[in-house]
């Protein structure tokens, strides 16, 4: 009766089949849509995340000198521009061969765990609350961040303020709310004054309480509706995340840590300045979006799932106390199986905006952000790799530049791309469960939107980054005669051959 | 309270960035009071797909595609006063930085690329709406009726833009509203 033999990616036969589309997905960030294949029965035979965007970043930032690229490459996303500004900053200071001072680095991670309050805020209270609250078929009309101001105004207020708190972080350290400019390559361009510093430690406290409450949030859905949340669009994979030396949870910087899906480890703490040995992309027809995997298992089965479910599943621990507290309980309460629940994400992101909120508590009381040794370099590099864990998961970039500091090489890989078959995985779980045979309904289309949203995918970012590293670029003419062939050494340098 | 007197709102991102979008929700806990004169149509925070008769439409991002295309004159078809708001929007931003490049020799050089060629292909899927060689500012394509500039513009011009607007005055973003990153 059913097509869960197959894996629902591609139709053997599509040529009679009706096509039904979720476009564009809504409550997400990007532009992305949804198609399915159904026969006379209503079967599912093929469904597929499409990426339908081509910009190409990699692309126009090569010739541009690379200070540009912090606040350039931002850009990509309006959500998180913290991340890629961050991220570049990381990679060029490789290039101005610098170790930043501690007043640098703590304002940096300063403005980066304000990101993840406020991306987080925004995913869980703005786009994800309508479903969980009100259910994943309810009324579309009232299926928005509006329908929750008006049925649970306390619950709505509180999302729209831990937003802006984090808000208020990223303008104090970025000097500007989307798109700043506060990290520079070799450190950061201003300090926290005492009066930034008390203006923010005057409702820190508040923020913290309305963050332990929206754990306590998730943590319900979770106890209420059990099965639906421990088995809607599970599926077991390998994980990847970025870990502290000692294991810790770290959102800025550390070492690759990656797993099979049950739980045994394929590579820790791998340095990733070389990341290309550990991860390969691959491409398919029918999205502009990659599809990376894990270089040692190949593309079939080398896929594996970024996120906040993946980073507090696979820490050690996480460094703040009352996130760890909650982490524990997390762990607990799913015995074990809490990698693979697709909808944990939600209770995961909750604990890691708990997280960021005490560790934004802390460093406020750091001295060192009060510190003048802004900026620092040393021998010059000609290139550099930044990595930090973005809100919604590990986020690479990588420039090359030449001896006239013009960028001749870029490649990103975003959070959402490694997550690019994950997903895909998390609508065919949900195919086979709720829509195979059975009549459409807005409802039940909004199942796979679910789905989707508990990756709290930044399609924006995806359709901007242009893919991996490459091995080998061969450069075809018209009639496909290959005119360049350029390869990457073995100490990440390319030459034409 | 009384429904039928909210403006109706319809907003989308087309070769953006969702910033414009962000700074809208910057307006923060002014939120809720906005809340009591419009009412959202197609957002990117309503499960609304395709722009009904509305009184305002908002659009940040150019134009990089077919389907940005097709978008924009539904939006324009819709709604009564229609606003470019962003630097895309207005000039085409930082995606048009493509608008100097080969776009067929770029997609090949980014989708060609695997070791041995055995999966590198430029994706073709006809789901995949045709990208356009160069990306456009809106007015390019329709008439806009309002530009907010910025990169992107901040909520306290958004908000300012909009009280003018519900109150049937022309927007006026004065010094210190107006920005031009």
């Amino acid at each position: 009766m059913t097509d869960s033999g197959e894996n629902l990616e591609t139709a053997s036969h599509p040529e009679n089949l009706r096509r039904v589309a979720i476009d564009p997905v809504s409550r997400v960030e990007g532009h992305g849509k949804v198609t399915l294949l159904l026969d006379e029965n209503d079967h599912v035979h093929q469904a597929r995340l499409h990426i339908v965007e081509f910009r190409g970043f990699e692309k126009f930032v090569q010739g541009r000198p690379y200070w540009e690229a912090p606040v350039m490459v931002q850009r990509l996303c309006g959500i998180c521009p913290v991340s890629h500004h961050i991220a570049a900053s990381k990679a060029t200071d490789m290039i101005v061969g610098a170790k930043i001072t501690p007043t640098a680095e703590k304002v940096r991670r300063l403005m980066h765990y304000g990101q993840i309050l406020q991306s987080h805020a925004l995913h869980f209270f703005h786009l994800s609350a309508p479903d969980l609250l009100f259910g994943f078929d309810s009324d579309v009309a009232k299926r928005n961040i509006v329908g929750v101001a008006a049925a649970y105004p306390e619950i709505a207020k509180q999302g729209v303020l831990l937003r802006k708190y984090g808000q208020e972080v990223i303008r104090i350290t970025a000097g500007k709310r989307i798109h700043g400019t506060g990290s520079v390559p070799g450190g950061v361009n201003k300090h926290v004054s005492i009066e930034e510093r008390d203006y923010l430690l005057r409702d820190i406290g508040q923020m913290i309480d309305w963050s332990r409450g929206a754990v306590g949030m998730a943590r319900q859905l979770f106890e209420k509706n059990l099965d639906l949340y421990n088995n809607f669009a599970r599926f077991d994979t390998h994980t990847l995340s970025m870990v502290r030396g000692d294991g810790a949870l770290d959102l800025y910087h550390g070492g690759l840590r990656a797993r099979d899906m049950n739980g045994n480890a394929l590579f820790d703490h791998f340095d990733y300045q070389r990341y290309w040995d550990v991860i390969f992309e691959d491409v398919k027809p029918w999205s502009y979006m990659k599809f990376p995997f894990l270089r040692a298992l190949g593309p079939e089965a080398g896929w594996y799932r970024v996120g906040p479910l993946t980073r507090v599943t696979q820490c050690d621990f996480i460094p703040t106390p009352l996130a760890e507290e909650q982490r524990r309980e997390f762990l607990a309460f799913c015995g074990g199986r809490a990698a693979g629940a697709t909808l944990g994400a939600h209770w995961a992101r909750m604990i890691e905006m708990l997280h960021a909120a005490e560790v934004i508590q802390a460093l406020l009381h750091d001295p060192d952000l009060q510190g003048n040794d802004l900026v620092s370099k040393g021998e010059r590099q000609e290139r550099g790799v930044g990595v930090i864990e973005a809100p919604r998961g590990t986020l690479i970039h990588h420039y090359k530049v030449d001896e006239n500091d013009q960028i001749v090489r870029c490649n990103l890989i975003v959070s959402t791309t490694h997550n690019n078959q994950a997903m895909n995985e998390a609508i065919r779980q949900v195919v086979k469960k709720y829509i195979n045979g059975r009549k459409l309904t807005e409802g039940l289309l909004n199942h796979i939107e679910v789905a989707i949203r508990a990756f709290d995918p930044c399609l924006s970012c995806a359709t901007h980054a242009l893919g991996k590293m490459p091995l080998q670029v061969e450069l075809l003419d018209a009639s496909l005669a290959r005119i360049d062939l350029l390869s990457r050494a073995a100490d990440g340098t390319f030459c034409s051959v | 309270m009384n429904d039928k007197k909210k403006l109706r709102l319809a907003t989308t991102s087309l070769a953006g960035c969702f910033g414009c979008h962000m700074s809208f929700l910057d307006i923060d806990e002014r939120l809720f009071p906005l809340l009591d004169l419009i009412e959202f149509d197609r957002t990117p925070l309503t499960d609304i797909k395709h722009c009904g008769p509305c009184d305002i439409g908002l659009i940040e991002g150019g134009i990089c595609n077919a389907e940005n295309v097709h978008v924009l004159r539904e939006f324009r078809k819709n709604c009564k006063i229609l606003i470019a708001i962003g630097a895309c929007a207005v000039t085409g931003g930082l995606p048009a930085q493509r608008n100097h490049l080969d776009l067929g020799s770029c997609l090949t050089e980014v989708y060609l690329t695997e070791p041995g060629l055995a999966h590198g292909h430029i994706p073709n899927d006809p789901e995949l709406p045709l990208p356009l060689d160069k990306v456009h500012p809106l007015h390019e394509v329709v008439k806009i009726d309002y530009f907010i500039p910025g990169c992107p513009p901040s909520g306290d011009a958004i908000w300012k833009f909009f009280t003018d607007l519900i109150a049937g005055k022309t927007p006026q973003l004065g010094h210190g509203l107006i920005q031009y990153d």
